[in-house]
């Protein structure tokens, strides 16, 4: 009995060690990542400041010229579908833009984008409220066609509380009757 | 007479009110009802100092429900003491006549007093007295008017109660205030850098709904005014809105995209036991319970365009109300259930519209092109709106007959969503 208690505990602590092996496997397994560049590997290096009281570690902050979001020649730079009203009909000249931002979201399934739906400011705000989730939801229905996956679309609307346009005439209302692609 | 009258620019002693703290409303009165009654309300007397113009309230609540012609009642003062010979007012056209004072109490308390008398049967109609402190005076002087406006229409006053509307004063600016019913004494219950909408009255007049866009997303908000206390009574996956008071104040009507597009659900007033009530393939939002708390009438566009439904408070037996046009949102219905009140769009124009439930005649109430969020005044007789003139969003109000008309606006900014409060209890 005396001799027993002393295995039993031993056997635990083999199981934990086994146990804290395992989880720390597929850790191991993974090798360190590369730096995606020499330069800037450098710069986040944090420098001893026993070594030169007088070094400068530059950080480069300018956007990467690769990030297709960034580049406004892209056609992902346009990030507005616009509406007819009382309408959420994707209307065919925005297909391409939605197509953009799908192919993008599909080969970056890091990135998430909140699309904001708008209305003009005639008619009833909650209405306009419930049209604008519409809207939303009619750009997300598109992109999840295009292989979107759910968890990268949230939606939300607006209504007619936030308008683009200020002014009582059509140039106005048409710019405020839209969707926007924010990415997170 | 009448279109001098209407066209006639009429400040209201709610200026003399104004506190440099809050944007208060202006009125202006823009139509008058077809018979007047004529009424003659002469100067109060004042015993010491007086912060409110009580007379010119009670002038000023009678001519803006455009029912009443004011009589002048000469500059001197006359009190319910004073000796007055009700024939020389019958005289000068008035049938009926008031008089009042108003005097500082040694305890720095205000005792406001009047008489009302029938100049043409040489009676008098109603006197009372009020001892209250300075911040009542004003809410005194409406129930006087209350009273006069019950003794000589025979319906309800609406001066005593008060409404609520949004404010926004810069493009992150947003207030929901509260005021008198003449937009005096407006008081900020919340400011917010992020939208507010839809306030909603508990039957009570002690607690408002609303929706506020604070945290990023529209989430209904339940806030009791006289103690700022507020907590959340829906914030779902996605959007919250339309929040929409039940009679008995136990329960309230919201509209939710939880499980997809905007559909009406019944929460309790503590945020409790959700259910869903409509189970459509469009929108249904804008909920609003008839004052017997059987029915909901709500904005629904299943049939294609937006247009009024009612239905059993449970969600059952849905039925097509509004026929007319192609557009009608914002349904309300009248305290007595007879009319029904929302915005309908016609050639363009969005203005208020009734119909009257049983005979399904329609009436357009208004001369505006932007009308959004009718409320009727608890006897019925008013609805107030928002409106756009000159660019800005500004209160109108209208006569359920469409004759009377005045219009509501601040110093700067724009106003909207209004809603009327309900008696005072």
């Amino acid at each position: 009995m005396r001799a027993d208690r002393p295995m039993r505990l031993l056997a635990g602590a083999i199981f934990a060690l086994l146990l804290a092996a395992c989880a720390s496997v597929p850790l191991e397994d993974k090798p360190p990542a590369p730096p995606a560049d020499a330069s800037a590997a450098a710069g986040t290096k944090p420098a001893d400041p026993k070594a030169d009281p007088r070094a400068v570690a530059s950080v480069d902050a300018t956007p990467r010229a690769l990030d297709p979001l960034a580049d406004p020649a892209s056609p992902l730079a346009k990030r507005s579908i616009f509406f007819d009203f009382d309408s959420f009909v994707v209307k065919p000249e925005y297909q391409p833009v939605v197509e953009a931002h799908g192919k993008f979201l599909v080969a970056n399934p890091g990135r998430k984008v909140t699309i904001e739906g708008h209305a003009d400011e005639r008619g009833s705000r909650e209405y306009n409220l419930a049209l604008g989730q519409k809207r939303a939801d009619a750009v997300k229905s598109r992109l999840r066609l295009l292989g979107v996956a759910e968890g990268q679309i949230e939606t939300v609307s607006f209504g007619e509380e936030k308008p683009m346009a200020l002014g009582s005439n059509e140039e106005a209302w048409a710019q405020n009757r839209r969707a926007d692609l924010n990415y997170r | 007479m009448l279109k001098a009258l209407a066209h006639a620019l009429v400040l209201m002693a709610a200026l003399l009110g104004l506190s440099p703290a809050t944007a208060q409303l202006r009125v202006e009165i823009t139509g008058v009802g077809s018979n007047q009654f004529p009424v003659a309300v002469a100067n109060f007397r004042r015993d010491g100092e007086i912060p409110q113009p009580v007379d010119e309230i009670i002038r000023a609540n009678l001519q803006r429900s455009g029912l009443f012609r004011l009589i002048d009642a000469g500059s001197a003062p006359l009190s319910e003491t004073s000796a007055v010979s009700l024939p020389e007012f019958k005289g000068r056209g008035a049938d009926a006549l008031v008089v009042g004072s108003v005097a500082r109490l040694a305890d720095g308390r205000y005792d406001l007093r009047f008489r009302l008398y029938d100049t043409v049967k040489q009676t008098q109609l109603d006197a009372l007295s009020y001892v209250s402190s300075a911040a009542e005076l004003r809410l005194n002087a409406h129930r006087i008017s209350d009273r006069i406006f019950e003794k000589l229409t025979g319906e309800r006053g609406v001066f005593a109660t008060r409404i609520a509307y949004v404010a926004q004063l810069a493009r992150d600016r947003f207030e929901l205030h509260i005021a008198d019913a003449d937009g005096a004494g407006a008081q900020p219950a919340l400011r917010s850098r992020e939208p507010i909408m839809s306030p909603a009255w508990s039957a009570d007049g002690s607690r408002l709904a609303y929706v506020s866009f604070e945290t990023g997303k529209p989430v209904v908000y339940v806030h009791t005014i006289a103690t700022g206390e507020r907590r959340v009574l829906a914030n779902f996956r996605g959007s919250n809105s339309a929040p929409a008071w039940a009679p008995d104040g136990r329960r309230l009507a919201v509209v939710l995209t939880r499980d997809g597009l905007s559909q009406i659900y019944s929460i309790g007033a503590d945020g409790s036991d959700l259910q869903r009530l409509t189970r459509s393939a469009g929108i249904d939002t804008e909920p609003v319970f008839s004052p017997d708390g059987r029915f909901i009438y709500f904005t629904s566009d299943r049939g294609g365009g937006p247009q009024i439904y009612r239905m059993n408070a449970d969600g059952s037996n849905v039925v097509r109300v509004t026929f007319n046009g192609d557009y009608n949102v914002s349904p309300r219905i009248s305290p007595d259930g007879r009319l029904l009140a929302y915005v309908g769009r016609r050639g363009g124009r969005f203005q208020v519209h009734t119909l009257d439930l049983a005979t399904n005649q329609e009436l357009a109430l208004t001369d505006t092109a932007l009308d959004e969020s009718p409320s009727f005044a608890p006897n019925g007789r008013m609805l107030l709106y928002a409106t756009e003139v000159g660019r800005r969003g500004i209160l109108a109000s209208v006569s359920t007959d469409g004759r009377v008309r005045a219009r509501l606006s601040g110093p700067s900014g724009d106003v909207r969503e209004p809603t009327w409060g309900p008696f005072l209890q």
